[in-house]
């Protein structure tokens, strides 16, 4: 605040900070948590005698000598595999930020650049298809694919998610594209450009900002989607969260909830380190929808 | 920018969002009016000691390559929408007679799958809503005034519940109000009843649910808030406190007014995606207590025999849904896109 005059007082700047600090350790605690435990044995994370075992680790401490054990991650990552989900999420994630920024660049950028009628009505439909809950979408895809012999493999799963990604993609970068002035590539084309010309050359080097937070968000739908990737995988080709969630079938009857909580905390950390890196930009990207309103 | 120029601009995303998008609704319609062929069955004569007895059996072999010839199957109309696991219409009519008034009607429906489904969504959508809009806004002014170094701070642990994955969140909230986690164990204390279980009581399982998603989404809300409250223009709260109001008044006559726009925005982001819900009912393993319509549609699919002709008519369903939803929205951007004519 500037105004010395606006400053609360001291008894509702103590409220402020205590509910701040409350809010905060509602949202960073479960992940402490969970990240501390996931080093422990199930006795400790699950503790039914004390609840301090899981801060200090008694049982580990029985079991392995020292308070902290890899044998969760040791069981997640070696004995069920986890690596290879790892490594299908890293190509999806990779195939749909690449594929659906490319084709959501042209897309949106002839939709900020056309003045007829028909750009509102394909973003309108776009705000729509952004509305469809993709589980209702599912259905529509099983037969095809089945017929086709599609299904079950990554690059199926990767065209889907792009095209799903691709209505919010479109409304982010035309309203990105909007605030880039429409002078630099008339008079690109002025000069005897074509327009892909102009394309090329003037928009495309000063639209990395747009670029690099539509990707991220991409990268999150892509990352988290449940439902594409549950339904359309075969159990050979499953990205994390499926693998997660099938842990849960099997991990529960054969106690291995350990590893489950390892393989949790492993698909957590890629996104702490997104955060902490861009920030700045999911604070933009999730603004500049709703600012333009 | 001259049509052709558009087109093959607009080309290869518009061809995804068509067949990708559009082409499975259509898709999906026509699936959900048809359904599997029956079994073939065939009279087949047993001659034993005692004579011979005619006997009808499946015969899987004619069966099979039925179902392998047509596998979208028989035209069978609306019966699936009107059938017991959807809008189960003769039921719903025998309870209308039978109910006492509408609360008992209610609690008599309760026993058919899709309005059991809907029951929870709604209740899950309505109420999560406006709580973490309410939520969003306190965040939002509190982080305001906080020291400029805090605020990073604060926006950083204050993104991650929306940024986690859904099904990852919910697991680890999952895992802490377990019987045996710190968050129930904790309750358990506080209720001084020890063997207190909120998986086991629907109440408190739809509300850890709820706690859930408003934990989810909150941050959503305060971002966006937060953002809005540094385009208040500071002359006009400043001219209000001259004016003699206090920091609530200040709140509620300038603040609020001047994010309500933003509010409609969350507001309609988070009815859409809400009315959506499922990874919390299967990472908080809840279906015994809550089911939502995105999850009847992925039972159905899952299934050992994946029930194409259901899930369409429950997706279809769902869609007309969403489309209520967002008609008073539709209606307004084409008032706004008339009047701008």
């Amino acid at each position: 605040m500037s105004s010395k005059a606006l400053r609360p007082p001291m008894p509702l700047r103590l409220t402020i900070y205590g509910f701040v600090s409350i809010w905060l350790f509602m949202a960073a605690f479960p992940f402490i948590w969970t990240l501390w435990g996931s080093f422990k044995v199930e006795l400790d994370f699950f503790s039914i005698a004390d609840w301090t075992n899981a801060i200090f680790g008694r049982n580990t401490q029985d079991t392995y000598g020292t308070a902290f054990t890899g044998a969760g991650y040791h069981g997640a990552w070696v004995q069920e595999e986890f690596w290879r989900a790892v490594i299908n999420t890293a190509i999806v994630c990779v195939c749909v930020v690449l594929t659906s920024l490319t084709i959501g660049t042209l897309g949106g950028y002839a939709l900020s650049r056309s003045g007829y009628r028909y750009t509102f009505w394909l973003l309108i439909l776009a705000l729509i298809f952004r509305a469809m809950p993709p589980v209702t979408l599912v259905a529509g895809y099983m037969l095809p694919f089945f017929e086709w012999n599609v299904w079950g493999i990554l690059p199926t799963t990767i065209v889907v998610l792009v095209a799903i990604n691709q209505p919010f993609t479109l409304w982010m970068l035309h309203s990105f594209f909007q605030n880039i002035p429409k002078e630099l590539d008339e008079s690109a084309k002025v000069d005897g450009c074509t327009q892909f010309q102009a394309f090329r050359h003037v928009i495309i080097p000063v639209m990395w900002p747009g670029v690099i937070t539509t990707g991220l968000f991409s990268f999150l739908l892509a990352y988290n989607d449940f439902v594409v990737t549950s339904m359309l995988l075969s159990e050979q080709n499953r990205t994390m969260v499926p693998e997660i969630a099938a842990f849960l079938g099997t991990t529960y009857t054969e106690g291995n909830v350990m590893f489950a909580v390892a393989a949790v905390v492993s698909a957590t950390a890629p996104l702490f380190v997104l955060v902490l890196f861009f920030q700045r930009q999911i604070v933009s990207g999730l603004t500049a929808g709703a600012v333009k309103g | 920018m001259r049509h052709r120029t558009f087109f093959w601009f607009f080309l290869p995303t518009g061809l995804a969002m068509l067949l990708f998008i559009a082409f499975p609704i259509v898709s999906v319609l026509v699936q959900s009016v048809f359904t599997t062929h029956e079994a073939v069955l065939v009279e087949v004569e047993n001659c034993g000691p005692f004579g011979c007895t005619v006997e009808t059996a499946v015969d899987h072999d004619a069966t099979a390559a039925k179902r392998a010839a047509e596998p979208l199957g028989r035209f069978v109309g609306l019966s699936v929408y009107l059938d017991r696991g959807h809008l189960a219409v003769t039921e719903i009519a025998e309870q209308w007679h039978a109910s006492s008034g509408l609360g008992d009607f209610i609690s008599r429906t309760q026993n058919l799958p899709f309005y059991r489904a809907i029951t929870f969504t709604l209740t899950f959508t309505f109420l999560v809503t406006p709580l973490l809009i309410a939520l969003g806004l306190v965040v939002a002014l509190s982080v305001n005034s906080l020291h400029r170094r805090l605020k990073g701070l604060a926006i950083f642990f204050s993104l991650l519940p929306m940024i986690v994955t859904p099904l990852i969140g919910s697991l680890i909230l999952f895992w802490m109000v377990d019987s045996r986690g710190i968050l129930g164990s904790f309750i358990q204390y506080m209720a001084d009843d020890p063997s207190l279980s909120l998986k086991a009581s629907t109440s408190l399982t739809w509300i850890m649910l709820i706690v859930y998603g408003v934990w989810h989404s909150a941050p959503f809300a305060f971002v966006v808030f937060y953002a809005g409250l540094q385009t208040v223009p500071s002359d006009q709260i400043e001219a209000a406190r001259i004016d003699g109001a206090n920091r609530l008044l200040v709140v509620r006559h300038v603040i609020v007014p001047h994010l309500m726009p933003l509010v409609t925005f969350v507001a309609l982001i988070q009815l859409m995606d809400n009315f959506r819900v499922l990874e919390p009912l299967v990472g908080f393993n809840a279906q015994a207590h809550a089911q939502s319509i995105s999850l009847l549609i992925l039972n159905d699919l899952s299934g050992e025999t994946q029930q194409l002709s259901s899930a369409s008519a429950t997706s279809v369903l769902t869609i007309l849904g969403v489309a209520i939803l967002l008609l008073p929205v539709l209606v307004r951007t084409w008032q706004d896109f008339k009047g701008k004519k």
